[in-house]
Order: C-alpha cells, then structure tokens, then sequence
C-alpha cells in the first residue's frame, strides 16, 4: 500500500510527508470560503455599478473615458501574470531548486506592478479630465468597483514580496508552501475579476 | 503651523464640546445630564475596571491566560462577557426610551429628540451587533468543537481576531458615549439621512467603523466555524450524526459568509459618500439610496436567521436532554434548518414593502415571507413531539425553551400579518412592527442564548447555576416581555408611530405605563441573571459538577470532565451513531482509559488578536475624528502585526502524552468514585456530574 495522497482543493503537492495531508485541506478550504466571501463582494460592486450606469449627471460618462488600449494592455498584463504564476506553481511541485519558482515570482510581481502602473495612470487621466467621484453617482460606481480591485492587486503584490522575503528565510518549509498555494488561488481569483471588469466595464462602455 | 492647525492635526475634529460632561455644563437640562451620567458610567466603569485588576494583580492573568489565548473556550467565554456587558447598557436605553414614551405625550418627558434619536439608534445596533451577535458567536465557538470532537477551531489565530474586531467594534460604540456623539439615524443607518448632508457630525461615522470592525469579524468567524464543521469533525462523525446545534452553527456559518459582505459593502460605500465625496447614496448627482437598502436588507434579513438559527439549535439541545429522549424528527429539523438557510436570501424586500416597487415584486416576496413559516412550523412540531412522554424535567433552561415555543409562535403570526403587502402598507413604520421584531428576537435569540448560557455553564465552569434565581430570572423576562411589547401591538394598530420622542394621543397613556412597567420588569430580570451568577459563584462548592454530565445529556460535549482540559479530548473520539455518547453510557462504555496516550499539539498564545483588535479600533476612531495619523498607525499596525506574524515559526507547544493521561486518570477517579444521580435529583447538591443513564438500560 502506498501512503495515502495528498489531496485536497488546492494544487496537490509531492512530497506529501512535508505538509499533513488534513492540515493542508483545511488551510485551502478556508481560503476558498474567503474567496467566496469576497466574490459576493465583487458581485454587489458589480451589481451597484449595473445600477448607476446611467447615472451620469452630465459628468463624463464611459464613452468619453474608458480607452480600449490601456485597459487592453492591462488585461494582457494580469493574464500573463496568472500564467507566470501558474508556472510557478508547477515549478514549486516539480524543480528540486528553489529558482525557477523565484524567477517567476518575480516576473509574476513585476507584471502585477506594471498592471498596477497602467492602471493608476488610467486614473490619473480620467481625474486630468474632469472625472473624479464626486461628479457623478456612475464615476462613484466605477471608482469604487475598479479600486478595489486594484487594492486586492496591491495586497497581492505585497504578499509575494513577503514570499518571496519567507522563501529566502525558511526555504519551502510547510507553511511557505501552503501560503504559495493560497496566494496563487488569490491571484488567479483576481484575473477572474479582472476578465469581468474589462467585459463589463471597458468593453460594454466603449462599445455602447 | 498655527495653534488650531496643530490641534487639527493631533487631535482631528476633537474639541472640548465632545465630551458629554462639558455639554451638560454648558446646557444643564436634564436630557444633557443623562447622557453625561451615561458617559460617566463608561469612565467609571472603565477606571473600576483597571482598579479590580490592579488590585487583584489580574493583569497577568487576563493578558496570559485569556485575552491572548487561542483556546476556542476562551474565546467563547469571552464573547460571552461582551454580549452582557452590551446587553445591559442597550437595556437601559431601552428603558429610558419607554420612560420618555410614557412621558411626553403632551410632554417634553426627559431626553431631547436628538438623544432620543441616540438612543433608538444605539440600542438596535448594540443589541444586534454587539449583544446577539457575539452571544451566538460565542456559543458555538464553546460548543461546536466539542459537539463534533474536534481539538479546536479550523484556524485558532484567526477566531482570535474575530474577537478583537469585534472587541474593537464594541469599544467604539462605548467610546461614543464618552467622546462625541452617536448616529441618529437608526441601527439600519439610511441615507441620505445618515449621508454628509444631513448628519456632518461623527454620529453616523461611530456608527459606520463600529458595525465594520464587527462586520468583518463575523465574517472570519463564519469562515473558520464552516471549516471547522466541514473539516475537524472526528471519525464517524458523518454530518447527518451532528448535534442539531451544530447543524445550526454550520448554517448560520454560511449565512455569516454570503451576508456579511453586503453589510461591509454598504458601510464602506456610504463611508466613501461621507469622507470622499462619492455619490453613491446621496440625493443629488445620480446617487440612489435604494441601493443602500437593497444592500443592507439582503445583509440585514439573513442576518434574522443567524441569529435566530443558534438558539433553535439551543432549543434542540435542551428540549431533548430534558425530556430524557432523542430528539423528534432529526431529518426534518437539519432540512427545515437549511431550508430556512435558503429563503432567508429571498425575502429581503419585505423590509421595505412601501418604497415603490410595483404589487406584483411585492406579492412574490410576500409569499417567499410566508413560505419561511413553514419550515419553522415544521420545527416547532418536532420540539412538541420531543417533548411528548418524555420525562420533562421543568429547568431553567427547560422553562425558557417552553416560553420560547408559545411566544414566537404568536410573533411568527404577527410576521406573517407583515408579510401581507397591503397589511404592511397600514402598519408601516409603527410601533406595530416593532412589537412584531422583538417578539421574534425575543424569545427566538435572547431567551435562547439565555437557556444555552444557564446549559452549558456548568461544562464551561464546572459548577451549575443556583436553580431559584434562574427561575426567577426566567418570570421576570417572560412577564416583563409581555408586559413590554403586547401593548405595543395595539399602539401600532392604534397607528402610533415607532421612534418618536413625544406624542400627542393621550389615549395611548395606559399601554405606554404597561409597557414602560414591562421594561422595568426585563431590566430586573437581568439584574436577577447577574445575581444568579454572583450567588452560583458563591456557593460553587455546593453545585459542582466535575465529572461533566450534569444533565444526562446525548451529545459528545458532555462526554468529558467540567471544566474540559485544553485540548477537549485526551484521545480523539469515534463515533458510531446519532446520539454518541448517550449510546456510549448506555452500553456502559464511558468513562473508560483510553488504551494509550499521544502528545497533543495545541497552538501557542498569540499577541496578534489584541494587537489586529487594537489597531482596527484604533484606525475606526481616527477615521470618526479624523485624526489621519491614528488612522494611518492603526491600518498600518494591522498589516505589520499580520506579517509579521506569518514569519513566527514557532507557534505550536506540545502537551506531553504522560501529563495527558494523568489529567485523564484524575478525571477518571473522580468519575469512579462519584455516586450516579437518578434525573429527580439532577438539582441536588449530589448531582456530581456523573448521570445515571435514563431509562435505566435492561440488563442482558
């Protein structure tokens, strides 16, 4: 008889005398319930944005703002960014060295900051032209869905430095591996908001 | 920098007129006293506070041994202690606020509609967030990892900081009435009434960083109560095996992680249109407040069944092991329980009927409402049958589950009045309606939480509670209950408006003293719930229960010693059947050594809750006075705290197998040489814990 596998709802690991099999499970299967949790969160924003679409009060509206080549370049950023992770995570399975998971760490931080640039830029425009929250319910809707994502970016961004920083510490002891695996279903659940708020968003506002 | 610029830095929007002390100096009316009794109460009780602990040389211990512990028990206790500290200041507001009713009618009575207007809005948000809230999250933290054996939570840290925040939610609403001012906007919080405009003071900003700190507990608390539930249960504990109470914490678990998000989101919406200028519920620029409401009610009505769902699950427990029976209808109860769970997300609307939808949206969520009495019916049918030749023993706990069934049945028909569209639209936004809430909540989470509390007491602290004063408690509640609220159907049929602060119809006179008379008498039973605490205390030695089965209870809870050791289960149990350990007494296998002993990993205190609780309150109360430098060191200590957290390696102690089995040995001993209580003597002094099985079992 082989040891029992470890499985669990995450990326399976070898290895599995590192990590307690039941231990692991646990830790994955909660971080799924906060993503679901957050998910509702992202639904309303969506749902509130829906609402106040129209609500424009003679400030600018989505024609005028949203522009189809930055948020372009940064859906291609984020979704590179998710394969890069991706890699990563095969990489931490399968590559007895710890470089090439370092390596596309990196590159998957330097991806989520230049989306992060791209992003912040598009604001920066938007508030050149006069549309900031406080002239319209729909600029309030849009500052408020687009944002918080982007902070979920940041956070994202700032939690693989720290991984980065405990890899160097710890090597790929239990628990870095299993923040690893938290942190990528973390960053693919952010690209799965992100597909929606440039189909919802950006395309549905340039194209109405 | 000037003299004002410096003082706007350091202290925000704080100036001497916040205090409530100055203001009653300034204006000594009698409305400006009270609150500055009030505020003075929350000093006082704080300085009194730090002098018992000082005076006790308590510091150390309450650092050590509780605040920083992770013990799922502790935690419990805990939440418990907040539910009745707030519990006693929203009862008193409550009392004050039917005082002025029975008063000001033609009358200015004694508080100003602006504190009035305080009062309304404290107490619902106090006695929702702050008092049901973690009553519940309290006893299931308690209850549930040693109703499915488990060792402890899913994640310990994590339940640690639930807590804090909560802690720190809790804080600022008693802040509030030492500094500043609360919202007078209601414990729902509309705009664009509670919105810039209108209310540019810190009230509604109190109100806002309060609910979100607690918010986001009760957000992790669900999440880590369905891990646990999905994940720690022991071997053989299939879910359809479950304890009816768990069955209940695992939905109200889910409801907490879909329902709170809808909460947060509609607090930091309305904080983003107070301090950025957004407009999202303002009157002007495209905001619509609708959207407020439609995102606090699709929090709000779910969260009527987290509340209430706990205390079924209370009922459940104490109904069976009182009646000496398994529970009737155990199926049924778990399907009604989740069918509750399910249509609790489809009837938000009926909380405001009146705001403009078409007949049609509001005749489809009118019979959602109702369809929800089914499967409670179908729940109150199987408590009857429990009961049904059961040897009912008439205890405390039994006496307010009894209370429960009559009352909330009269509230559910009330409710089902409401849920009639064109019946609404009469009584809407009278005292009616309030009548109905409270006689749902009532008996549906505060007496529930009460028979839980005078049930499982004995298992936390391995004492009971003196029966006398329970039972007197236990009058108190439901005749001041009645008192309280059954006038107030009239008045709301009368067409007295709810939240008023003067009144004009003298014919409301009399049910407003029978009312105000009730309230008096539910502020008494209260006191009487704390003397049966101080009095059990005091004759703890007369009513101990070390060997933890007082009751002659079913489930795996009871099957340790009272208190339970640390890690709750010397070795991990197997379960079998429904009903574990009652089947386990019956066949004469409890109470046995385990054949050998582990070591036990149990996880080490940790700062990070205190310090996560600390810098949230610390970050609420900059963002009320916009103190940003208090704001930017609370967010910030928050992050730091968490990451640094995340580089301890070292979080873990193991308890040794041999100190393990000596603890279970003693136990063991002390099982062996007490003397099994038939039920009639269950509230004897000879009532060691140890029950002798009921029915006796036949001998083969």
């Amino acid at each position: 008889m082989s040891a029992p596998q470890l499985r669990h709802v995450g990326l399976n690991l070898r290895g599995s005398d590192l990590i307690e099999p039941s231990e692991a499970a646990i830790g994955i299967y909660g971080f799924w319930i906060f993503l679901m949790s957050d998910a509702v969160l992202f639904a309303l924003l969506f749902a509130i944005y829906g609402t106040q679409l129209s609500a424009t009060a003679g400030a600018p509206g989505p024609q005028a703002e949203f522009k189809i080549g930055p948020a372009f370049i940064e859906t291609l950023l984020l979704l590179t960014s998710s394969l890069t992770f991706g890699l990563a995570s095969i990489a931490m399975k399968y590559d007895r060295t710890r470089t090439g998971l370092v390596v596309l760490l990196c590159f998957t931080l330097v991806l989520g900051l230049a989306f992060l640039g791209f992003e912040l830029n598009d604001f920066q425009t938007m508030f050149a032209n006069g549309a900031t929250p406080d002239r319209s319910g729909f600029l309030s809707a849009f500052f408020a869905l687009v944002p918080t994502h982007g902070l979920h970016v940041t956070a994202g961004c700032i939690w693989i430095a720290v991984m980065l920083v405990q890899i160097g510490v710890f090597g790929l002891d239990d628990r870095v591996k299993l923040n690893l695996l938290r942190l990528g279903l973390f960053w693919h659940f952010l690209d799965i908001i992100w597909i929606g708020i440039f189909s919802v968003v950006y395309l549905q506002g340039i194209l109405r | 920098m000037s003299g004002d610029e410096l003082w706007y830095w350091l202290f925000g929007r704080l100036d001497a007129k916040a205090l409530p002390f100055v203001r009653a100096y300034d204006h000594p009316v009698l409305s400006e006293f009270i609150g500055a009794g009030a505020g003075a109460m929350v000093v006082i009780g704080a300085v009194g506070v730090v002098a018992l602990l000082t005076y006790m040389r308590w510091w150390r211990p309450l650092f050590l041994d509780w605040l920083t512990s992770l013990d799922h028990k502790k935690i419990g206790v805990m939440y418990v202690v907040i539910a009745g500290v707030m519990l006693t200041r929203a009862l008193i507001e409550a009392v004050l606020m039917r005082t002025q009713q029975s008063l000001a009618i033609n009358a200015p009575g004694i508080v100003a509609p602006e504190h009035f207007a305080q009062l309304f809005s404290t107490h619902g948000t106090i006695m929702i967030f702050f008092m049901a809230m973690p009553f519940l999250t309290g006893l299931i933290n308690y209850v549930v990892p040693l109703q499915i054996g488990a060792r402890d939570v899913a994640f310990p840290l994590l339940n640690s900081i639930s807590l804090m925040l909560t802690a720190g939610g809790a804080g600022l609403v008693m802040i509030s009435l030492a500094i500043g001012e609360f919202s007078t906007g209601g414990w729902s919080g509309y705009p664009p009434y509670t919105g810039k405009a209108f209310q540019p003071g810190v009230g509604p900003d109190y109100w806002i960083w309060a609910v979100t700190l607690t918010s986001l507990g009760t957000t992790f608390s669900g999440l880590n109560f369905a891990a646990t539930i999905y994940k720690k249960r022991c071997p053989g504990m299939h879910l359809m095996r479950m304890p009816l109470f768990s069955w209940t914490a695992l939905c109200t678990s889910i409801l907490m992680i879909f329902a709170m998000p809808p909460l947060t989101l509609a607090t930091a919406l309305l904080a983003l249109d107070r301090y950025a200028d957004f407009h999202f519920f303002t009157n002007d620029l495209g905001g619509n407040m609708m959207n407020y409401v439609n995102l606090f009610w699709l929090f709000g009505h779910p969260e009527v069944y987290i509340i209430v769902l706990p205390a079924f699950g209370v009922y459940s427990e104490v109904i069976s092991a009182f009646s000496s029976k398994e529970l009737y209808g155990y199926t049924s109860l778990v399907l009604a329980t989740m069918a509750i769970g399910v249509l609790s997300f489809t009837v938000w609307l009926h909380h405001f009927f009146t705001m403009g939808q078409s007949a049609n949206i509001n005749a489809v969520f009118g019979i959602a409402t109702m369809t929800i009495g089914i499967p409670t019916g179908v729940k109150v049918y199987d408590w009857i049958w429990t009961m049904f030749r059961g040897e009912v023993r008439f205890t405390t706990q039994m006496l307010f589950s009894l209370a429960f069934i009559v009352t909330f049945v009269l509230g559910g028909f009330s409710g089902i009045l409401l849920a009639v569209p064109p019946i609404d639209y009469v009584v809407h936004n009278t005292v009616f309606l309030v009548a109905h809430f409270h006689n749902v909540i009532i008996p549906g989470t505060l007496f529930g939480m009460i028979a839980g509390y005078q049930y499982w007491f004995p298992k936390a602290f391995g004492f009971r509670l003196v029966e006398g004063w329970g039972k007197i408690s236990f009058v108190c509640w439901v005749v001041g209950f009645y008192l309280a609220f059954m006038p107030l159907y009239v008045l709301g049929l009368g067409g007295m408006a709810r939240r008023s602060q003067a009144l004009f119809e003298p014919d409301y006179r009399p049910w407003l003293i029978v009312a105000v008379v009730g309230a008096f008498l539910l502020l008494t039973a209260l006191a009487t719930l704390f003397v049966q605490l101080v009095v059990s205390v005091r004759e703890r030695e007369r009513n101990r229960v070390p060997v933890g089965d007082p009751w002659d209870a079913r489930s795996l809870e009871w099957s340790v010693s009272a208190p339970p050791p640390e890690y709750n289960f010397a070795t991990i149990p197997q379960v079998g059947r429904r009903d574990a350990f009652y089947w386990r007494k019956a066949a004469r296998g409890a109470y046995k050594p385990a054949d050998h002993y582990r070591d036990i990993t149990v996880p080490k205190n940790s700062w990070v809750g205190p310090f996560v609780g600390l810098g949230g309150a610390a970050c609420g109360f900059g963002l009320v006075w916009h103190i940003w430098w208090m704001t930017i060191l609370g967010f910030a200590g928050v992050w730091i705290t968490v990451v640094v957290r995340s580089f301890v390696r070292d979080t873990h102690r193991v308890i040794p197998a041999a100190e393990v089995e000596a603890t279970d040995r003693r136990w063991l001993d002390q099982a062996a040489s007490a003397h099994p209580i038939p039920r009639r003597l269950e509230e004897s002094p000879e009532n060691f814990g140890l029950a002798e099985p009921f029915p006796a079992p036949v001998p083969a």
